[in-house]
């Protein structure tokens, strides 16, 4: 998908093909049902964000879009393919279509900073040293992350820093889909525009697929083509960011108004 | 508004109740351990004989788990050999045996003591950090980022310890009898007046190459379980820093408690 592509609202619309299809998932931990019929499509080549309050699933659901979580019953079709019924070497085949943000990171605090950008690098191609650095490099800049970091490790960073090295990791290895769990929370305002430009740009160059977790709606309005919405297990509204606007679903609603009463 | 129906008090399971439930839920507790970690053995088995194989990875446990414990292990190995001596000495003395310490000494400590302690001391040392450092990967979700990576966390974090565990004990078994001879020999020889041909002569009489594999296999048996166990309580860890501590020391018993336990059943295979 070229850069001189049409406006992306207009690529948003159903007639792409959809990467990312979930139908009818349920998940169930214990006594605590947190999924309960959930259906999604995310077009290849769009930017799909994720609302709901805080512990409404939101993390869970993206578990089982890269198959870390199994579903109680469903399906999830990763770019034509239903990885619920796939063994665990079909898996790491689809997984390395990904590119993944924790909440909190999940850098391997065994590593330094360098190491952990480097480790898929290592894992899955057959770059020499400088070329190895070289791409490294470019990723912990695009994250305005300086030389002085590279050696340090994990637990002496702040955690907007941990946070951007999270994301330096998530697309070393350019994936056609980036998921990124709640990647601005803590960050500060022009770390979090950055967060920002950097999705669109992936999206808009690259054709990368992108589903984003996220509390702050002037992000989710800024980067979205669709809006899902999850409450209480299922996606109650979803589309593009103009038309949740005017969905009359309540939770939708209280959640919209909390916000735009703010600003 | 919430109006309290005043329910009716729950009585109080009586004493003998509560050892009973509390000695069902320790054997299902028992019981799923053990399935669960029979169940990850077969998976370490398979995917430690899949590419890539990580030398790094397991040079780096071999280091932790042996090197690291050459010291401790062979300073308990000095020191059961020379308590032991000590005490079989005055027990002979009785009956004019003397010549028999060195011997006695010799097959406790290759057949038994040397393996059971060296796991002991693996467990305590190797055991306790292979369990916290995959628990609190495991809760800071970075076994999930390794998944997500595309890389095996049972071949990349699993393996290299359960190799280790496998390769290194039987090997610190081997320096825990060595140091406890040493130690048994300088006591005997140095400190109780036996003479050293006798203790070498009569001990060398004594103990067979048997003997020694006898150790060794345990071993390599404890190494294995003991690893295990660690790498299991850890992998399954859950609950933040208080539920990783709690892995931690639900590991350290189950770990000494299989060493005790299959120290019997190999006794009795190889009997
Ligand atoms: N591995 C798990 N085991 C049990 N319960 C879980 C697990 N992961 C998440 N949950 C529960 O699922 C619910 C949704 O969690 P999550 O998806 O993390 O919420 P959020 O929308 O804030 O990301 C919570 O009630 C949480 O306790
Ligand atoms: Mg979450």
């Amino acid at each position: 998908m070229a850069a001189s592509g049409p406006p992306s609202e207009d690529n948003a619309g159903m007639s792409t093909k959809p990467m990312i299809e979930i139908v009818d998932l349920h998940k169930t931990f214990g006594e605590n049902k947190v999924l309960t019929g959930i259906n999604l499509s995310v077009p290849a080549g769009s930017t799909c964000v994720i609302l709901g309050g805080s512990g409404s699933g939101k993390t869970v659901l993206m578990k089982h879009m890269i198959g870390l979580l199994r579903p109680d019953s469903g399906q999830v079709i990763i770019d034509g393919e239903d990885i619920i019924p796939m063994g665990v070497q079909s898996l790491q085949r689809v997984r390395n279509k990904f590119g993944m943000v924790f909440q909190a990171a999940a850098l391997f605090d065994s590593m330094t900073v360098f190491e952990n950008v480097a480790f898929p690098l290592r894992e899955h191609t057959h770059l020499s040293e400088d070329e190895l650095y070289a791409k490294v490099r470019s990723k912990l800049d695009l994250m305005g992350l300086k030389r002085e970091v590279e050696s340090k490790f994990p637990s002496d960073l702040s955690g907007g820093m941990r946070k951007r090295v999270g994301l330096a990791r998530a697309v070393v290895l350019d994936p056609k889909i980036v998921l990124y769990d709640e990647p601005t929370t803590g960050l500060d305002p022009i770390t979090t525009d950055y967060v920002d430009e950097m999705i669109l740009a992936a999206q808009k160059g690259l054709g990368v697929t992108s589903v984003v977790i996220s509390h702050d709606i002037s992000s989710a309005f800024n980067v979205g083509d669709q809006i899902a919405f999850l409450s209480k297990g299922v996606i109650v509204a979803h589309g593009p960011p103009e038309q949740l606007r005017e969905s009359q679903h309540p939770a939708v609603k209280v959640f919209l108004e909390t916000w735009f009463g703010k600003n | 508004m919430t109006t309290q129906t005043p329910s009716k008090p729950a009585r109080e399971p009586g004493i003998f109740t509560q050892t009973v439930a509390g000695f069902g839920k320790g054997l299902i507790d028992v019981v799923s351990t053990i399935g669960g970690v029979v169940t990850l053995a077969i998976d370490v088995a398979r995917w430690s004989v899949r590419r890539p194989f990580r030398l790094h990875n397991l040079f780096a446990q071999l280091d932790f788990v042996g090197v690291g414990s050459i010291f401790i292990v062979g300073l308990t190995g000095l020191f059961t050999g020379m308590v032991f001596a000590l005490q079989t000495s005055e027990a002979f003395a009785l009956f004019d045996a003397e010549s028999l310490v060195g011997p006695t000494v010799a097959l406790t400590l290759t057949r038994e003591l040397a393996a059971v302690f060296s796991a002991l001391m693996v467990t305590m040392r190797a055991g306790s950090a292979m369990c916290t450092e995959l628990g609190t990967m495991r809760v800071t979700e970075q076994v999930d980022a390794l998944e997500t990576m595309a890389v095996n966390p049972v071949q990349y974090l699993l393996v290299p310890r359960i190799l280790a565990g496998l390769f290194m004990v039987p090997m610190l078994t081997i320096l825990f009898s060595t140091a406890g001879m040493t130690g048994a020999y300088f006591v005997a020889v140095g400190g109780l007046g036996i003479s050293p041909g006798t203790f070498l002569t009569r001990t060398q009489q004594w103990l067979e190459p048997v003997d020694i594999y006898e150790g060794v296999i345990k071993g390599a048996v404890f190494g294995v379980s003991v690893a295990l166990i660690c790498c299991y309580k850890g992998f399954n860890a859950s609950g933040g820093a208080k539920g990783v501590g709690q892995a931690t020391t639900e590991a350290m018993v189950a770990s000494a408690l299989s060493i005790f336990i299959l120290d019997f059943l190999v006794g009795i295979v190889m009997h």
